[in-house]
């Protein structure tokens, strides 16, 4: 197959087909790019509970459930037939700065020595897997949006609060990276 | 605020949407109700979706951290150049009133500021940090076979249900 099909694309390339999702979702059937809203709708189906925030006709939106589903398939295809299964390139800043914490080469999407079952039952594996999960399913609903639905969506549609919300996003990953991660890591 | 005195009370079809709207920017503005068969469509396009967060490494652990620690450029310009498309793109429908392939008028909704978008931003941003994955790239890291992330999804989906639980005693 074309080299270029089994390397990591480049950001001109990814970029642009990135944002071609606005387009071809709107024209598929009028619908906002947006993807954590999913999260709610599975919560609406599996255990609404009586919670008035969580009784809505899903049933409405599970073209929102359609997509996710595809984005787990997307993600098999691409890394059974459209990867060359080479290691990640890391900037050495980063490799370095993680070996001191005892995390290893980059193998694949997410660091091994972080993201395992054995890991779970530490600390550190803790507070990234489930505290940073909570949070990233908290946060986005709070702020009615993720990185698809307000940075790519909201932005593109020029409204400011996705510009407020991108904001936030950034500065709030950009202390954590910094200041609090690097504890974190110890732990 | 109006908002969330609705919410005490049994909500009416027609407030159903404004349930939906106060929740988010991706409100599905189609009045066709569409059978079930015909949502393939949004799978096919997610499985491309997916396929491009792969190649681009956005669903990477380690191009966050070099984003957040400004250490490549890479991040920065798959979003920025998803914006200047995505822009683009909004701006030509808008200006040629294209439509849908069923014909219907495409319609955005504007959004309302609310200090959700603050407090829940900083959050969100935490957790991508973390986790090294928003929403989408969730999904992606599945199927691509980090089983480990199950439990991440499992705790954004308990987190969301928090946010709906705790909501109306929430600064907004």
């Amino acid at each position: 197959m074309k080299q270029w099909l089994l390397d990591p694309w480049p950001w001109y390339v990814a970029g642009p087909l990135i944002g071609l999702t606005v387009p071809l979702l709107l024209l598929l059937g009028n619908k906002a790019f947006g993807i954590s809203s999913s999260l709610r709708h599975l919560c609406a189906a599996c255990f609404p509970a009586g919670v008035s925030y969580f009784r809505y006709d899903w049933k409405k939106e599970s073209w929102n459930l359609f997509f996710v589903f595809g984005v787990g398939v997307g993600g098999y295809v691409a890394v059974h037939f459209l990867s060359s299964g080479a290691a990640p390139m890391v900037d050495p800043r980063l490799t370095a700065e993680l070996s001191t914490y005892g995390v290893q080469e980059a193998t694949g999407l997410v660091p091994a020595d972080l993201f395992s079952w054995e890991s779970l039952f530490t600390l550190r594996g803790f507070a990234l897997m489930v505290v940073g999960g909570f949070l990233v399913g908290f946060g986005t609903r709070y702020a009615g949006g993720c990185t698809s639905g307000h940075s790519i969506m909201g932005l593109s549609n020029l409204q400011w609060p996705s510009l407020v919300a991108t904001i936030c996003f950034m500065a709030g990953g950009f202390l954590m990276a910094n200041w609090i991660l690097p504890f974190l890591l110890t732990l | 605020m109006s908002t969330i005195n609705n919410k005490t009370r049994v909500i009416p079809a027609d407030t159903d949407f404004e349930v939906r709207s106060t929740n988010a920017v991706c409100v599905n503005s189609s009045e066709l109700d569409e059978p079930l068969r015909s949502k393939w469509k949004y799978a096919l396009a997610g499985v491309l979706f997916g396929i491009i967060l792969i190649k681009a490494e956005v669903i990477s652990w380690y191009r966050i951290q070099e984003m957040f620690r400004l250490q490549s450029f890479h991040m920065f310009g798959v979003i920025g150049s998803a914006v200047a498309v995505g822009l683009l793109s909004v701006l030509l429908i808008k200006k040629f009133k294209i439509k849908t392939i069923d014909g219907e008028p495409i319609r955005l909704e504007d959004k309302k500021f609310n200090q959700g978008q603050i407090y829940g931003g900083l959050l969100f941003g935490f957790g991508w940090a973390l986790t090294g994955a928003c929403p989408g790239p969730l999904f992606a890291q599945i199927g691509a076979g980090a089983w480990t992330v199950v439990v991440t999804l499992l705790s954004a989906i308990a987190g969301t249900w928090a946010y709906g639980f705790f909501r109306e005693r929430l600064p907004h």
